[in-house]
């Protein structure tokens, strides 16, 4: 999932300082699974943005609403109606949500409630984890399931480097070390000879380098 | 002969190299870098010459190799990826090689966290095993990595760096073997304190008949203090510091540390020259470059061999 994080509670609130009627809206996929901008976020939030108002003496009327997600033009759709009745809207999901819901309403003023983190896992209650950098060309069949994109600090795409101690990255104590995982990984399958293979040089083209990026499916299309 | 280095004339005559390191100065001044360089000349066969090392801006690595070689130092341009993508990397080699720079050791770099720009974007477009073949692509088939031919080959003696010491250690052997297969000429290997270990790994190097394939240069730094030994323990990712050397620090009279510390480096290289396989030093006195010379001699590795240039 897209794994994303609410931002500090001054941040938003600084945004619509000179707002006093916001419509926020959450959304049910990735954000509402950790647990950053579903309804339940959404309600806290709003009742955390009231009470600084109410405390301020400059009250605010505050709509919400949760949508299945927020990057589908049809869940999207379902704001039509009251949109333009308000100010401006803070999205609660991820940058992608926040943008289609900007290019859907061109006269809304759309705000972000999130940073959006990363791609990744819930490693447990209350702890989520990278996993993917959506580079474009999976080499997960190389590296025993491991990333070395994501999950080295420098996507060393050859082993480790000098910098791996005790299992762990040179760049923090709580950072393991992925290839550290990697040989790990591979020496449980039988398949550490892998390691001797060299990596070409990556092309990146296929990762954000080659600019945005878009998948056509022309069988789907209608 | 692969390159115009002398470093690898006077390793494939079989001489025991020598080789140290010279940091660049946090600013524009020349002169900090020809004291370094007054210090190690005539003691050393190379200077490594560093890439904004812990990711702390610096002069750069090229431009301080030319003044070093204006001196008539030989030096070591060290490389990182971390700074630049493939198009700033091969530039950078032609750049160096057309100013008479003609060794480049190739380095992934250490994480930009470390330095005093915390913030800032990496490359990592390669990593050092790539770069050292993209060196050998441009020296010996004349090819850029896109595949076009380029005019006038940069004639560079390939290093790399290799740590016995990091984690996981059963794959550090086939590590090196990836450089030896990548076409690395020589290897320079991380401080070696814990001897017992190094000679294990070396073992397995001799096992796989590597030793044969690449140069290796055993790497030593002299603890100026306890506190230095202790930070190189506890501090620096992948560095093996035995107890009982602290303990050898601890116990040396409080004027005479340095000295114990240049004692333990003395007898380091005296094991290291035993070693099947050793064909060099690598003397890394950080920030206390005066004592390289009294190391090279002491060592009884001075004078050095007289390469014609």
């Amino acid at each position: 999932m897209i794994v994303a994080e609410r931002k500090p509670l001054e941040q938003i609130s600084s945004m619509i300082e000179s707002n006093s009627k916001v419509l926020i809206v959450g959304c049910g996929e990735c954000v509402t699974v950790c647990s950053a901008g579903g309804k339940k976020e959404v309600d806290i939030l709003a009742s955390a943005l009231n009470m600084i108002r109410i405390k301020e003496s400059k009250p605010i009327e505050i709509r919400q609403e949760t949508l299945e997600r927020q990057c589908d033009a049809e869940y999207l759709e379902q704001l039509r109606g009251f949109i333009g009745e308000y100010e401006v809207v803070i999205s609660m999901a991820c940058g992608a949500g926040v943008q289609f819901m900007a290019e859907k309403y061109k006269n809304s003023l759309v705000l972000p409630a999130l940073n959006t983190k990363f791609i990744g896992v819930t490693e447990e209650q209350g702890v989520w984890s990278e996993r993917c950098h959506a580079c474009g060309d999976c080499k997960l069949h190389l590296t025993g399931g491991v990333c070395p994109i994501a999950r080295c600090s420098k996507s060393l795409l050859n082993g480790p480097c000098g910098g791996s101690a005790n299992g762990k990255c040179e760049i923090s104590p709580e950072v393991v070390c992925g290839w550290q995982l990697i040989i790990e990984r591979l020496s449980d399958l039988g398949q550490l000879e892998k390691y001797e293979e060299i990596i070409p040089i990556n092309d990146w083209s296929t990762n954000r380098d080659g600019g945005p990026r878009k998948v056509v499916r022309e069988d789907l299309r209608l | 002969m692969k390159s115009e280095s002398k470093l690898e004339q006077i390793l494939t005559k079989g001489e025991f190299a020598v080789t140290s390191e010279c940091g660049p100065p946090r600013g524009a001044d020349a002169e900090v870098i020809r004291k370094k360089g007054e210090m190690l000349k005539g003691f050393v066969d190379g200077v490594n010459v560093t890439d904004n090392q812990t990711s702390v801006v610096r002069m750069s690595s090229i431009s301080s190799c030319v003044i070093l070689k204006e001196l008539g130092l030989n030096p070591i341009m060290q490389m990182v990826t971390r700074d630049r993508n493939r198009i700033a990397i091969q530039s950078d080699i032609l750049g160096a090689a057309a100013l008479g720079i003609n060794n480049i050791l190739c380095l992934t770099g250490d994480h930009q966290k470390f330095g005093d720009h915390a913030s800032a974007k990496n490359v990592f477009d390669m990593d050092s095993i790539q770069l050292v073949q993209t060196v050998k692509l441009m020296r010996d088939e004349g090819k850029f990595l896109g595949g076009e031919e380029l005019k006038g080959s940069p004639k560079m003696f390939i290093g790399a760096a290799e740590n016995p010491f990091a984690d996981p250690f059963e794959i550090r052997v086939p590590r090196l073997a990836k450089k030896v297969a990548a076409g690395v000429d020589f290897i320079q290997t991380q401080c070696i304190y814990n001897l017992p270990k190094f000679e294990k790994w070396m073992k397995l190097v001799r096992d796989r008949g590597l030793h044969e394939r690449v140069h290796i240069l055993g790497g030593v730094t002299p603890f100026k203090s306890v506190g230095m030994a202790n930070y190189m323990k506890k501090s620096v990712p992948g560095m093996d510091v035995p107890d009982e050397l602290i303990e050898r620090m601890k116990a040396a009279p409080k004027e005479k540390k340095a000295e114990e510390g240049i004692n333990i480096c003395i007898e380091t290289i005296q094991r290291l020259r035993d070693i099947e396989g050793i064909h060099g030093v690598h003397v890394m006195a950080i920030e206390w470059e005066e004592m390289v010379s009294e190391i090279v001699k002491r060592a009884g590795l001075f004078p050095r061999p007289h390469i014609e240039s």
